[in-house]
């Protein structure tokens, strides 16, 4: 008892929950068939692009598996990105061809 | 014609073999006539679990192999009549063995039993294929642990996959205590994760360790709590609606209370 009175005010999260977030997130990866190896190879592909474009550091990039709710209410996995950028540049132009 | 229900989980050490003996047990306990298969073939402990490990002759290779007829290779169990056991073989692999050998072994064995449960080789490769090839139904064991229940979400997407659809869940080997203070996962938390619908609950019970040194499934046992459970669950199989047994600790009004506002 003098247990339980402690933790629930501590602020410290049981243990059960830590478990059920770890699993909820190892699950999203397992179901998606999407492993960290991937992820991370998309992160560098996505950034390559977007650098075109905008001014963007490597660091704030987050880049992650969620999951969501479909139109036909079914859950689906979901791919979330997040990119932070500072200056949009103008774009370099084509080599022009020579006319 | 009978039904083949596979006993799967993904990983291993969750309680498939027990489970398994104890489903056998327990329908045979009904009167109904139960063939109770080994599909580890190299690592087989049905037989050591059933107490029958002194009786086996031959075993499910030389059924396949046909080294012998079916009936041969069925033992006998000591305590049920109507309880036979298919012993795996402890000298070969699991690839001794393929789906198709499986699936006719399965379409045999409904000709003569009301029930073929499987005890399915933890993995997910050919041990698990050749166990689910015949089977009707899938019943899914696990315990309340994070690697556990990820195994159980592969073999759900699995079995689904493989037309075994809406297989059931047992969970196995909970504490009670530990739930009621929030340090292992309720039944409503892996439910909720692997959405799929829950076939029966075993509490983590000391007689489990004592019947199966004894050799004697734990369902016979009426003042075991973990033998409630598999006779509650060997109901459910057979179509009877079944409550969930309460595992709540502390059932005094200060015990509901804590647990109303712990939620």
């Amino acid at each position: 008892m003098a247990l339980d009175f402690f933790s629930l005010f501590s602020g410290k999260p049981r243990s059960k929950n830590i478990a059920k977030d770890r699993l909820k997130l190892v699950l999203v990866h397992d179901r998606a068939n999407c492993s960290v190896d991937v992820l991370e190879m998309l992160k560098n592909d996505i950034l390559k692009v977007i650098a075109k474009y905008m001014d963007i550091s490597d660091e704030e990039l987050n880049i992650q598996l969620t999951k969501a709710t479909s139109d036909k209410n079914e859950e689906v996995p979901m791919l979330i990105a997040e990119i932070p950028f500072t200056n949009v540049r103008k774009p370099k132009a084509e080599p022009a061809t020579k006319e | 014609m009978g039904e083949v229900i596979v006993v799967t989980s993904g990983k291993g050490g969750v309680g498939k073999t027990t489970t398994s003996a104890n489903i056998g047990c327990g329908l045979a306990m009904h009167d109904k006539k139960v063939a109770l298969v080994d599909a580890d073939i190299g690592l087989r402990n049905l037989d050591v679990v059933m107490g029958l490990e002194n009786r086996i002759v031959y075993d499910l290779i030389d059924v396949i192999e046909g080294n012998c007829r079916l009936k041969q290779a069925l033992i006998k169990d000591k305590r049920y009549q109507n309880l036979y056991l298919l012993p795996a073989a402890q000298t070969k692999d699991k690839n001794a063995v393929n789906p198709e050998q499986m699936l006719k072994l399965c379409l045999s064995l409904k000709e003569d039993f009301d029930y073929i449960i499987i005890d399915c080789p933890a993995g997910i490769e050919q041990g698990f294929k050749n166990a689910t090839a015949g089977a009707d139904r899938a019943i899914v064991v696990t315990t309340p642990e994070v690697s556990a229940v990820r195994d159980a979400d592969r073999i759900i997407g699995l079995l689904e996959a493989d037309e075994l659809r809406d297989p059931v869940l047992i969970l196995n080997r909970i504490r009670p205590k530990m739930v009621e203070r929030g340090d292992m996962m309720s039944i409503e938390d892996v439910t909720e994760i692997l959405a799929i619908d829950i076939l029966g609950i075993v509490p983590d019970d000391e007689s489990i360790v004592v019947s199966t040194n004894k050799g004697e499934p734990v369902v016979g046992d009426e003042a075991a709590a973990a033998g409630q459970a598999y006779r509650n669950i060997t109901r459910r199989i057979l179509g009877e609606d079944v409550p969930l047994m309460d595992l709540n600790v502390d059932n005094s009004i200060m015990g509901k209370l804590k647990r109303f506002f712990k939620g």
